[in-house]
């Protein structure tokens, strides 16, 4: 296969209501800034991949078919990646394989929700005909699973509220985050409202309007940019069912798996060495210890760990989330890119005052369904030497 | 002969909202006030509806221009049964319509009384709507005339930036033949389940195993008693729910199965514990029926807790 690297990342400004714009001038907000980013005009994109998550969010069906001229798909193919609230992380795999299969030199990813115009809660809780109303919510699906993580690793009871502290303190640095905290406490996250116990207000994510676009391009392309560029190491997704008799909900076998993949196709034997910073998929606080360890990172008990004894805030030894994380802005549709995109930023030195010093190797994880999609990549300053 | 399957309507609505950006708010706020802006992109041509982007150039549309009440139809189709939400309750034609001074076609109805006074190239005009908020309804529809209608008059004056389009979708949800059987077991106050010929593991409700892609066969019994493996107390109200919070929401696994299924446990919130040992809670049984709410909730049996590893490979 071929190499690619990220020439240019674009985003949103994030908030709960972006009613200035349509879902195409969204979408176009991210594109621009990413076609800037990279250096690249119209003329050299050969090809569109756009994801998002499921249509009912919206209620349009098929958003790409409207959208094909705003994100520029005229005259070039258009794609569209669905897999739930993973699908920005794997809408990027997707334009990378095109280009590592030689298919095309460059080409648009982008990935958007406009939550404001639908209720993701109400599209989440539809019932079916036949079956029981246990409707709890997306917190009340994730929440019990929490529990068990907590069981199961004996963790102290702050752990969660220490990830939400430094997630938001991050997220201040960031100035496309939605929420922007500085002065958040581990004091007032434990004071904040229990929602789905055990999980605090402040332990979850917002509902965020906001796009990201990539523009990833072949090794020509990439030699081609006056700006350092970010070399795809190595992709991985995997699936598995949402639900089936001894399925692990803390430790799922499909990111399991697909974390060892991304690892060995990296050629990184010691992830928490060799990696220098992770944007992983952490809508509730707690899956950030959980993911630790799924990930590979820690072993299974010990993730919460390394959050206690600070080891996952900008200085420690594995910064989780400079962003601020989809903690701080949840775009669903494209909350998986952003974890991509910033990951892609810090090899580049451009994450501006969130960027972790001298990062040169860095994770993007997305998750989505019920713990049953995975994507994920690494990225790194270097082209690697083989692929 | 096994009784047919189970089917009944789902039926689900939501009023989405969509925020119109400079380009489309203008055009339906011109709509508002009976004008037709079309965009101009940078080949000179005029676009109608407006595009937002330029799909040569890419550039943003700034340019918007007024076309005329009027065109001609450049393509068509009749209906005889109009649908509900269709924009006329009487037959009418679909048509394609390039308004004066656009390079586009339109796509809205034209009452034409009958399909044989429509044909491609006939000149209609708007019939504007007598309420008109900005919406592509303010087009009540086109009629049949080479000559505008006396123009409408003048609304609001404030810019139209959103506007809300209800969504109505109307489902029969039918239910497989073990889903049927279960379901028809639940209305005797029987609990079903099914095992997977490969893993062996018990379902319910049966389905095709989800790890080896096989139909569970073999029917299990299954005792209405189970163990709480994990939980969660619901705080906050959403939309959508059925329940006044708090309430907690258990991941129960019966006795026999080797899958919990979500339920109430009702009882002090602060009380429910993993490996809690409950039971369910029927409601009378005259009013049982093909559904899995003939349990209303589970209780705790008083049992001594079940031990965590029992259930530790449930969670």
């Amino acid at each position: 296969m071929k190499r690619a690297a990220v020439l240019g990342t674009g985003q949103t400004h994030h908030r709960t209501r972006r009613t200035d714009v349509s879902m195409a001038g969204l979408c176009r907000e991210a594109i621009d800034r990413a076609l800037a980013d990279a250096g690249v005009d119209w003329p050299q994109i050969d090809a569109v991949v756009l994801g998002k998550a499921p249509d009912l969010f919206e209620g349009v069906m098929m958003p790409e078919l409207f959208l094909a001229d705003a994100i520029g798909a005229a005259g070039r193919p258009l794609l569209r990646v669905h897999t739930a609230g993973s699908v920005g992380g794997a809408t990027a795999n997707v334009a990378t394989s095109l280009v590592r299969a030689g298919v095309h030199r460059r080409v648009l990813a982008v990935a958007f929700e406009k939550q404001s115009e639908s209720n993701a809660m109400w599209a989440l809780s539809i019932q079916p005909p036949f079956t029981a109303p246990i409707g709890a919510g997306a917190g009340g699906y994730f929440a019990p699973h929490i529990r068990a993580y907590i069981r199961r690793s004996h963790a102290p009871g702050h752990i969660g509220a220490l990830v939400a502290v430094k997630d938001r303190r991050n997220g201040a640095r960031n100035p496309y985050a939605h929420l922007r905290q500085p002065d958040i406490t581990l004091e007032s996250v434990q004071a904040s409202r229990m929602l789905w116990d055990p999980v605090r207000y402040d332990e979850t994510c917002p509902s965020s309007d906001g796009a990201c676009a990539l523009v990833i391009g072949d090794q020509a392309a990439a030699e081609a940019s006056a700006k350092r560029v970010a070399w795809i190491r190595a992709t991985a997704m995997r699936t598995e069912p949402t639900f089936f008799a001894g399925k692990d909900h803390v430790n799922p076998r499909a990111g399991a798996e697909a974390a060892r993949a991304l690892w060995h196709a990296a050629g990184i034997t010691d992830p928490l060495d060799e990696v220098d910073v992770a944007e992983i998929y952490v809508p509730f606080s707690w899956f950030e210890p959980m993911w630790l360890e799924n990930l590979g990172f820690a072993e299974a008990g010990h993730g919460w760990k390394l959050v206690e004894a600070g080891e996952t805030r900008i200085g420690g030894r594995l910064p989780v989330n400079p962003s601020g994380g989809v903690l701080c802005s949840n775009p669903i549709g494209a909350s998986g890119m952003l974890r991509f995109a910033e990951a892609a930023m810090q090899v580049m030195g451009r994450a501006g005052e969130h960027q972790v010093a001298g990062a040169r190797t860095a994770l993007g994880h997305a998750y989505g369904g019920g713990s049953q999609f995975f994507s994920m990549w690494v990225v790194s300053d270097t082209a690697p030497a083989s692929v | 002969m096994a009784a047919p399957p189970l089917s009944a309507p789902l039926d689900i609505a939501f009023d989405y909202t969509r925020s119109l950006g400079p380009v489309l708010g203008r055009f339906m706020t011109g709509l508002r006030d009976g004008r037709v802006l079309g965009s101009r992109t940078a080949d000179g041509r005029v676009h109608v509806p407006p595009l937002e982007y330029d799909p040569v150039t890419h550039a943003p549309v700034t340019e918007l221009v007024d076309v005329r009440p009027t065109g001609t139809v450049t393509s068509w189709t009749w209906t005889d049964r109009p649908l509900a939400g269709q924009p006329l309750d009487r037959p009418f034609g679909f048509a394609l319509i390039r308004l004066d001074g656009a390079d586009t076609a339109l796509l809205h109805a034209v009452d034409a009384g009958a399909r044989e006074r429509m044909h491609t190239g006939m000149r209609v005009r708007i019939r504007w709507a007598a309420e008109r908020v900005g919406h592509i309804r303010d087009i009540e529809c086109f009629e049949p005339s080479a000559e505008p209608a006396g123009p409408p008059g003048t609304g609001k004056s404030d810019p139209v930036m959103m506007i809300t389009t209800p969504i109505r979708l109307s489902y029969t949800h039918t239910t497989s033949a073990d889903e049927s059987r279960y379901l028809r077991a639940l209305a005797e106050g029987r609990l079903l389940g099914q095992r997977c010929p490969v893993c062996r593991k018990v379902y319910v409700p049966p389905r095709v195993c989800p790890a080896d892609g096989v139909p569970t066969e073999e029917e299990v019994p299954i005792r209405d008693h189970g163990t709480v493996t994990t939980f969660c107390v619901v705080n906050v109200p959403f939309a959508g729910q059925r329940l006044d919070p708090p309430y907690v929401v258990a991941q129960i696994l019966l006795d026999g199965a080797d899958i919990p299924i979500p339920h109430f446990v009702v009882g002090d919130a602060g009380d429910v514990r993993m490996g809690m040992r409950v039971a369910a809670v029927w409601r009378e049984p005259e009013s049982w029926t093909t559904t899995p709410e003939n349990i209303a909730h589970f209780r705790p049996t008083g049992e001594p807790d079940a031990p965590y590893e029992s259930f530790e490979e449930h969670l």
